[in-house]
């Protein structure tokens, strides 16, 4: 699950760069920063539409309708938006929770 | 996008009646794809129609009615957000059940709906929504106090979501009608609706027409610098 999760990520932070100046380094895999004030390439708007295109094909892969940007995620204290590797450990997370693990 | 009508796919919520039942049946007529939704079924059957049953204020059943839609359509271009409810009472013979009906019809469906259709509308970076106000906010009518919160908190909605959705391609406004003559208004007195449209600068019953009049400048392709905006009926 955790590849397949990584996978789909990945997938959509390359369609999102496609329309960002500031492009998501996929090739770094797990550590690919997306957010935050270390080293995040994302801004608000370009966070918003990759956390809401994850979730669409997170619900396409696994027919859970997730919300990530949930109250949980909003006060983790370190933020699961910061890389590619910390979103995709918090939605095995919440499919786990969800009864998908 | 300059798509034609016929290859549109637009939702409206609150279809089994008054105003929405009328916008069904009058984007079908256009070969619009007409996606509806109420909680009972339609009553009726329609070329270019299809009807969900769902509650607007139930996150669940909400997301359901969209995944469908995205499996289905692989697209959504406008959303009307009509589903509302009202109920007339001085504010010292208003249930607390009657408040929180009103809010989450009126205020959570409209908010859930955006929400998602903003998801949806993303994708093709183009989209139309249009909400519900009313006039008994700008006319502080008396009797309906909760009614006309919960729709200015819909107005507040409408002006924000505008400028939050405008980096991807959505317009957001609302259109305010005056009274219409259907069921929302039957249980009020006469003399009472009288004064009411005696404050308007023109002074008859609003039509269904003059409301989809509105939402068709609304949604049209050529306002896409339009957002934001409310419309309020018969000069208020």
């Amino acid at each position: 699950m955790h590849n397949k999760i990584i996978d789909l990520i990945i997938a959509e932070a390359d369609e999102l760069n496609e329309q960002i100046k500031n492009r998501v380094p996929v090739e770094a895999g797990r550590d690919a920063p997306l957010f935050g004030r270390n080293g995040g390439v994302l801004d608000s708007i370009g966070l918003v539409t990759l956390i809401v295109a994850v979730e669409q094909a997170v619900e396409d892969e696994f027919g859970a309708a997730l919300v990530l940007a949930n109250e949980k995620a909003m006060s983790l204290k370190n933020s699961p938006f910061r890389t590619i590797g910390s979103l995709t450990d918090y939605i095995v997370g919440l499919l786990k929770e969800d009864g998908n693990g | 996008m300059g798509m034609d009508n016929k290859h549109q796919v637009i939702l409206i919520t609150g279809t089994r009646k008054g105003i929405g039942r009328y916008l069904a049946h009058y984007y079908a007529e256009k070969g619009m794809t007409v996606i509806g939704c109420s909680r009972g079924e339609a009553g009726y059957e329609l070329k270019n129609y299809r009807h969900f049953c769902a509650d607007v204020s139930d996150e669940k059943q909400v997301r359901q009615l969209f995944g469908d839609i995205r499996k289905t359509y692989a697209r959504l271009d406008i959303l009307i957000n009509n589903a509302g409810i009202a109920s007339m009472n001085h504010i010292l013979l208003t249930p607390l059940k009657s408040v929180r009906n009103i809010l989450n019809t009126n205020v959570i469906g409209t908010f859930l709906f955006c929400r998602e259709a903003a998801k949806l509308m993303r994708k093709q970076q183009w989209g139309r929504i249009v909400n519900f106000s009313t006039v008994a906010t700008p006319l502080k009518l008396e009797g309906e106090a909760v009614y006309a919160a919960s729709k200015a908190a819909v107005l507040s909605l409408t002006e924000i979501l505008a400028r939050e959705l405008a980096d991807f391609g959505i317009t957001v406004n609302a259109v305010g009608p005056t009274p219409v003559e259907t069921d929302l208004i039957r249980s009020v007195p006469r003399e009472k609706m009288d004064r009411l449209l005696a404050r308007q600068a023109i002074q008859r019953f609003g039509t269904f027409e003059d409301i989809s009049n509105v939402i068709d400048f609304f949604i049209r392709k050529e306002s896409d610098f339009v957002t934001g905006q409310n419309i309020y009926l018969g000069g208020v």
